[in-house]
């Protein structure tokens, strides 16, 4: 390494460290609805992609009507848009639970493949909306550029935004899971659908509102990606994949699973790209991921559920 | 006789179901079809091979992979690299700076055919690659995962993953592979011009010969004992293996053999459109081939052939005038399907041709007819 | 056809028609001669091969993808081409008839492509075919026009190591995008050393060889890092962090599609502007900017033979024409100018050889001396192999999405195999 300083080098060691942690965040924020999908209800929701995409174009939505209406709110748009993207997701969530899902919980693959008919509607509904065309909303100036904290760092701050986010609908989820009552309701109906359908939980109610919760954190998550991408009708095709190897490899119904799961995945790629070619750093960290499956097929972190 | 009719064409109902497939691909569509369309119908059936392979592994098996196209793309790819490198001849590469090896080898600097290429000289070594090759592949995965007991969700996103691995690696090494564009400029097969008119029928009428082979062999398995197994597995695994089965086995063999099957739609497919490329390997052909099998009826092998013609039907004469309705009703119809017609056209065909009877039968039975009595059987007979 | 009507108010001022006057005399000519002589003998004359050619119309074929992950990009083509059509029907038409257009949808889907091409030219026997945008989608639909003796106007820059007798490549192929904006690059910039990175796929990866080649054995520079992302990835995180170490003087990028937008607003983010780093991009069209945000590419460099802010009177027409057939809100990037440019060159093609047969267009075209004056572009012409003789062009970007032009090259002679660069 020859011409390079120490604080270089550290520098770069520092920037590459939260690269990872960005590639993280991202991550997790995606893989998180699905996940409590997926553990609550043993349901792969192949439309995840598409209500994320939901949540970024209410965001451009959004942001297209401050733009014109209330240019001085241009600075705070943004936060409305992450709660409107939430509802509208959440909304849209609903609807398709009660309209479609609830008739299927007995048959999980058919599920799959009618999230994915649904998918195919809703990608068509984005183009015949907002058109064929990439659109990108304009961000408040506080998003763009970087924090310096030296000469030689920069650390992005659309990415430690995200990071932020991230953590505060981490630590949402983890309350409203693990220390409320609803949460109570939700991992009973998980561990035990007939026990609590006996005990009073109305079981129906608590499907529909966690498929409607993870929908609107992927509306959540696909405000948050505006920030680093774009958004097109097929945006979600993109990330599904992804997301679905986040959440199996965390093994389902854990949350601190789906959350190292994430880590691991983002840690690995990250390096790899460092030092080996983007598609390649890619081939390995998916085909890593299928080996370790092969011998942990529940997932990582599985926890013990009574089916 | 007897095994021929009850074993190879599934008695009764299942023959005369299987003469008229014959007869309408056979006779019936090449009659009224001019050779562009029936072209493309010859490339329908390609991918009504992949749809026959998710009956016997989806339908009866309840194992969905969403992963066949892997397996086309090995078997068309495997097609595709004899063809190329007969096309490649040293005389019709000259311009290059390595006569002999396919232009895209050229362009990306190798100077030398790769090891894994130099089989695929001999036409009787590709055949051979195309038979085991994807089956082999498929013997590793359905090996590694249910002797370890994955299945169901897990299953069909695996496939998924390795989909798109083998995509992204098709496309990232492109000097060996040909990239995103494919293989493509076929033109000959052992000196005749595949292109040619005289060819295209050829192929059409080998490609159904095959096709009809394949149900054969498929109807074979499926009323076999194993075929019992299979459902039996589907429907209450944990039985079967207590019955002292060694149910992966079973799902092993079947995953090899839908994994054969759709390889050979995947050659044949090459054959006919004369190209193949990395976007009939990723998730997107992948699960359209489950869509065919859906509709068409994922418990009938002779039902996939025409939910087949009818999805890629529609899509042809959909996208020309309506492309943005089709996207909306194959979606809609894909959760109609999923949601009210488990077993899609096939099992609508034999609700209606009940009804049908009964009315034919006239109205002595119609008194005695309860209603429970038109509803089919089950799942399980509407082969 | 309610667009063409929309359109005619403004045709005769805003057209293109200097350079065109000779051809649509001869158009006007053969339109009269159509009128007052039987008709039937003159349609046989310039049609011996079955087209789909009458007394007063000629069938031609758009074949883009409407729907699918390619529809952003082909989008601008298409229109491009049917404002081009409509134009030259406002004019007149082809040897006196009027074009009519028969419109296939490719579906971002390659066997689609080759399927629509077939039906195009064997069902409507259509006398050209506008279309295709990637290389993968034109090489599958190349054996159909090969075989069906059809003839394709393609619109795109593309990586070259093609030329077929069927096929006119109105972009430009590698060389000519590269070459010039490399040298200007280093001897503006001095650059010495150079960042490849693009997507993973043929065009980014052959550009890159060549722009290695140039950067090694011409301009005696170095080549500190190659990468190639997985097309559709957005982190780009990682390969930022590598650039960083490797303090390029120039990031030289084709990256396309979605993360196209990925890659510039995370250098944005990073720090990485124009002020501190040299950027040549040869993936950016105002298509691209639509996506990406001119904030994020701001003082960035791109290399194309076009840009929309172009100030000549030719341009200004076009793009006039352009906005008032599909929208004020329209953007116009390299590919959607190059587009325009097919109909034009058919039409001339068609006068020069005096009849539609595909044989006698080809032929026509291969003299080397059918040019647009008119073109928006500036002056082109077509080389005997094929593709056009083109300016290179470096665009500044700007907030606004627009480029301004700070350098233009001679014009280039396109070489589709060029010796030393495979």
């Amino acid at each position: 390494m020859d011409g390079y300083t120490y604080s270089e080098l550290g520098s770069i060691l520092a920037m590459q460290g939260f690269a990872g942690f960005s590639l993280f965040s991202v991550l997790l924020l995606m893989a998180l609805g699905l996940a409590i999908i997926f553990g609550q209800m043993g349901v792969i929701n192949m439309a995840h992609g598409e209500f994320m995409a939901v949540g970024a174009y209410t965001t451009y939505m959004l942001s297209t009507l401050t733009e014109t209406y209330a240019p001085s709110l241009m600075p705070y748009y943004f936060f409305v848009a992450i709660v409107a993207a939430f509802l509208i997701a959440g909304l849209l969530g609903y609807i398709a639970e009660f309209v479609l899902i609830r008739h299927l919980y007995k048959r999980p693959l058919d599920t799959l493949l009618a999230t994915w008919g649904l998918s195919l509607i809703m990608q068509q509904s984005f183009r015949s909306i907002f058109g064929a065309r990439e659109v990108s909303p304009a961000l408040p100036d506080w998003l763009l550029g970087s924090y310096q904290p030296t000469d030689t760092i920069d650390i992005p701050l659309n990415g430690m935004f995200v990071l932020g986010l991230t953590t505060v609908v981490t630590l949402g989820v983890y309350y409203l899971m693990f220390r409320s009552r609803w949460g109570l309701r939700v991992r009973a109906t998980t561990q035990n659908r007939v026990m609590s359908g006996a005990v009073g939980i109305n079981t129906t109610k608590v499907d529909r509102y966690t498929f409607a919760l993870g929908c609107g954190i992927a509306g959540i998550a696909g405000a948050a990606f505006t920030t680093i991408a774009s958004t097109g009708p097929t945006t979600g095709t993109l990330y599904i994949v992804d997301t679905f190897m986040v959440v199996v490899f965390g093994g389902a119904a854990s949350l601190l699973g789906t959350i190292l799961s994430a880590f691991t995945i983002a840690q690995a790629q990250s390096i790899l790209e460092f030092f080996i070619s983007g598609s390649m750093a890619k081939v390995y960290t998916l085909l890593a991921l299928v080996l370790i499956l092969m011998f942990k097929p529940e997932g990582l972190f599985a926890s013990k559920i009574r089916r | 006789m007897t095994f021929v009719y009850e074993r190879l064409m599934g008695g009764k109902s299942g023959l005369s179901g299987f003469l008229i497939l014959a007869l309408f691909i056979l006779i019936v569509l090449p009659l009224s079809l001019d050779l562009f369309r029936l072209n493309l119908v010859g490339k329908y059936l390609t991918y009504a091979f992949a749809a026959i392979s998710l009956v016997l592994l989806w339908g009866y098996g309840g194992i969905l992979s969403l992963g066949q196209g892997i397996f086309f793309g090995l078997g068309g790819y495997g097609m595709a690299m004899f063809l190329k490198l007969e096309a490649s001849s040293p005389e019709n590469t000259a311009i290059q700076s390595t006569p002999g090896i396919p232009d895209f080898m050229d362009w990306n600097q190798l100077t030398e055919l790769p090891w894994f290429w130099v089989p695929f000289n001999s036409f009787t070594l590709t055949i051979i690659a195309i038979l085991i090759l994807p089956a082999a592949f498929a013997y590793l995965i359905g090996a590694a995962m249910f002797k370890r007991r994955v299945g169901g969700v897990y299953f069909a996103i695996i496939t998924q993953v390795i989909a798109v691995i083998l995509t992204v690696l098709i496309v990232g090494q492109q000097g060996f592979t040909g990239g995103i564009n494919g293989i493509t400029d076929l033109r000959t097969l052992n000196g005749w011009d595949i292109t040619s008119n005289s060819a295209k029928y050829i192929f059409y009428f080998i490609n159904c010969a095959l096709l009809l082979t394949v149900i054969m062999a498929s109807r074979f398995i499926l009323t076999s004992k194993f075929g019992s197994l299979l459902l039996a597995i589907r429907d209450k695994e944990d039985r079967v293996r207590f019955s002292g089965y060694d149910v992966s086995n079973f799902k092993i063999f079947v995953f090899c053999f839908a994994a054969l099957i759709s390889a050979i739609g995947g050659a044949m497919f090459t054959l006919q459109v004369g190209f193949m490329s990395p976007s009939f390997v990723g998730i997107v052909p992948s699960i359209e081939m489950v869509i065919f099998a859906a509709v068409g009826g994922r418990m009938s092998l002779v039902g996939v052939v025409y939910g087949t013609l009818l999805i890629n039907f529609g899509k042809t004469a959909f996208s020309e005038s309506f492309p943005e309705l089709w996207l909306f009703l194959m979606g809609g119809l894909f959760i109609a399907v999923v949601m009210f017609f488990p077993n899609g056209l096939a099992g609508i065909w034999k609700d209606y041709g009940h009804h049908l009877t009964n009315r034919l039968s006239g109205l002595r039975n119609w008194v005695q007819n309860s209603p429970a009595g038109a509803t089919n059987k089950k799942m399980v007979d509407n082969t | 056809m309610t667009l063409t009507h929309k359109f005619t108010s403004r045709t005769h001022a805003s057209a293109p028609k200097r350079g065109f006057l000779s051809t649509l005399g001869m158009g006007a000519l053969i339109m009269a001669s159509a009128t007052l002589f039987s008709s039937a003998a003159i349609a046989d004359d310039v049609n011996t091969t079955g087209l789909a050619v009458t007394d007063d119309t000629v069938t031609v074929g758009i074949l883009h993808s409407l729907t699918g992950t390619m529809a952003i990009s082909e989008t601008g083509a298409q229109e491009a081409e049917k404002l081009a059509i409509a134009q030259i029907n406002e004019s007149g038409g082809i040897l006196g008839r009027q074009i009519k257009i028969i419109q296939e949808d490719g579906a971002s889907d390659w066997p689609t492509f080759a399927e629509k091409a077939r039906k195009l030219l064997v069902s409507d026997k259509v006398a050209a075919v506008f279309g295709c945008w990637t290389s993968a989608s034109r090489k599958a639909a190349l054996p159909v026009f090969e075989k069906e003796n059809g003839l394709l106007y393609y619109p795109t820059f593309y990586e070259g190591l093609e030329q077929s007798k069927n096929v006119i490549y109105t972009g430009q192929e590698a060389t000519q995008q590269i070459i010039d904006g490399l040298n200007w690059v280093a001897k503006e910039k001095g650059a010495k050393t150079f960042y490849l990175i693009g997507s993973d796929y043929i065009w980014p990866r052959t550009s890159m060889k060549i722009a290695r080649k140039h950067i090694e054995d011409v301009l005696g520079g170095t080549v500190v890092g190659e990468e190639y992302k997985p097309l559709g990835d957005t982190q780009f995180g990682s390969v930022i962090n590598k650039i960083r170490l490797k303090k390029p003087d120039v990031i030289y990028a084709a990256v396309v599609g979605g993360s196209n937008v990925a890659w510039f607003k995370q250098l944005k983010s990073a720090g990485i502007t124009a002020d501190k780093q040299t950027l040549l991009t040869i993936s950016v069209t105002e298509d691209e900017v639509l996506g990406i945000g001119g904030e994020n590419l701001e003082g960035f460099y791109s290399i194309m033979k076009y840009f929309q802010s172009q100030d000549n009177e030719n341009n200004k027409a076009f793009v006039a024409a352009f906005k008032e057939m599909w929208g004020d809100d329209s953007v116009i990037g390299d590919v959607t100018q190059a587009a325009y440019l097919g109909p034009w060159l058919w039409k001339a093609a068609v006068e020069k050889a005096g009849s539609f047969d595909v044989d006698k267009v080809v032929a026509a075209s291969e003299e080397g001396d059918i040019e647009l004056t008119t073109a928006p572009e500036g002056y082109v012409k077509l080389h005997p192999n094929h593709h056009l003789w083109s300016v290179a062009r470096v665009g500044q970007w700007n907030k606004d999405g627009q480029a301004t032009v700070v350098y233009e090259s001679e014009l280039i002679e396109p070489d589709p195999f060029p010796e030393g660069y495979q």
